[in-house]
């Protein structure tokens, strides 16, 4: 039966850690270089991060001491609000348009490849976030130090919101309300990181020092970056089904 | 070779098929037919291993696969009714984009020869977006060249082509058949293929 096997047509299949290096690439450049050529769909995700963020001050108090107490609270429910907001686009349009069977019939390994997808959503939306934040933070007087921990605290967050967000964003495929099934099925898992994120800067705030919330942090990290490729891509073969 | 046995489809209580059982060899084209409805799709989407069937089994070179196995992947070439195309790339970055990711080198020099064998060199650098449905057809056809899959599954691959685009489709199924590779296309229409490579599975009898 094996010489009934076409021999010319076959390309040599590549071998697997090269493939799951090579498919991460592949996603990664693509979904980065479609992010580019729409970029004003970014523009929009980041003035909505921007303008949530600077409607507390407006809407509460311009009273210095409860605004540096807001701060780091406010700016972390606005980066989980901007996360959530660009997650449906994550494999919905590929979804819709047939590129999402192509990639899970790929010889890449599909984790790989939602790896690369979920790196491009975070360089694209997550780290501005946290370019942003500090600046966003002048507006709530809060020092230095405060500002410092609070970015480092999104810096090690903001992938986790991607990792996860990516788990409900291949969930919800296919479905009409996607959007809003997405926000609850993903919000109540953002809830830890929210409360280490946030506590990091409370507590540096209260002179205990940010060690013991960024290290959670930095353990969610972790855990996401290992079992959310494969949960996810678990969740995209189901969709296709 | 492809080998499937005892092949049954439901969608939710409804049965689309069963029993169904073939088996193509290298060089051979399977072409299924049948009124709209009766799992022509579902059929070739379980062949390309996107979706699992009720029940049976398909078999690749005597080995049992199932829905998105490695064994499946590195062989099929599925051209299902979504292009995969992205609007804001252009005719030549789609093409690479997809060769690349089925493993496939894409230098400049075969992409500009696949892209001129499906006449669309001219249109290379246009984005998606402003493309017909026959040229975004032929996108898909330039990457089925590129590919260089075994086993070929076409679902409606004449839709939108025109009458030199349908010449082309037979064209290269031809040759692909002729290099020892397989194909299985749900079609309404003729692919122009000889009798003699040809088995037809008609769906829609088969329940009664």
């Amino acid at each position: 039966m094996a010489a009934e096997a076409p021999t010319d047509a076959v390309a040599p299949a590549p071998p697997a850690a090269d493939g799951a290096l090579a498919g991460l690439r592949w996603a990664l450049a693509r979904d980065l270089k479609l992010a580019f050529r729409s970029r004003a769909e970014l523009g929009v995700q980041l003035l909505f991060y921007v303008i949530v963020v600077t409607l507390f001050p407006l809407a509460t108090t311009p009273e210095r001491n409860l605004l540096s107490t807001m701060g780091p609270g406010v700016l972390w429910v606005a980066a989980l609000l901007a996360s959530l907001l660009s997650l449906p686009r994550l494999f919905a349009t590929d979804h819709a348009d047939g590129t999402l069977e192509q990639i899970a019939l790929s010889s890449y390994p599909l984790e790989a490849l939602v790896s690369g997808k979920i790196a491009a959503h975070w360089l694209t939306t997550g780290l501005p976030v946290v370019l942003l934040a500090p600046l966003l933070g002048l507006q709530y007087y809060m020092d230095g130090e405060s500002l410092a921990i609070l970015a480092m605290g999104l810096l090690i967050g903001t992938p986790i919101l991607s990792l996860l967000g990516a788990i409900g964003a291949a969930l919800t495929l296919g479905l009409k309300s996607g959007g809003g099934l997405l926000a609850l099925l993903i919000l109540p898992l953002y809830v830890p990181v929210l409360i280490f994120g946030a506590g990091a800067v409370d507590a540096v705030r209260a002179g205990l020092g940010a060690t013991a919330n960024l290290s959670l942090l930095g353990a969610g990290l972790a855990l996401a970056l290992v079992g959310a490729p494969f949960a996810a891509a678990a969740a995209v073969r189901i969709a296709l089904d | 070779m492809l080998e499937a046995q005892n092949l049954a489809a439901r969608r939710g209580h409804a049965e689309l098929f069963r029993d169904v059982g073939f088996r193509v060899g290298a060089g051979d084209a399977l072409v299924v037919t049948g009124p709209n409805g009766t799992g022509k799709t579902t059929l070739l989407r379980m062949l390309a291993g996107l979706s699992a069937p009720s029940s049976g089994e398909i078999h690749w070179n005597g080995r049992s696969v199932g829905p998105f196995s490695e064994a499946l992947r590195g062989v099929v070439a599925y051209a299902g009714h979504l292009p995969a195309l992205k609007d804001e790339l252009t005719a030549e970055e789609n093409l690479a984009s997809l060769v690349t990711l089925s493993g496939a080198k894409a230098p400049p020099g075969d992409l500009d020869r696949a892209l001129e064998n499906v006449a669309l060199s001219h249109r290379r650098h246009l984005p998606a977006r402003v493309l017909s449905a026959g040229q975004r057809r032929r996108i898909g056809l330039a990457r089925l060249l590129l590919a260089r899959r075994p086993l070929w599954i076409l679902d409606e691959p004449v839709t939108a082509l025109d009458a030199a685009g349908a010449a082309l489709l037979a064209r290269m199924v031809h040759d692909h058949l002729d290099r020892g590779g397989l194909a299985v296309a749900a079609t309404h229409q003729s692919l122009g293929l000889e009798p003699a490579r040809v088995q037809s599975l008609a769906l829609g009898e088969t329940v009664a």
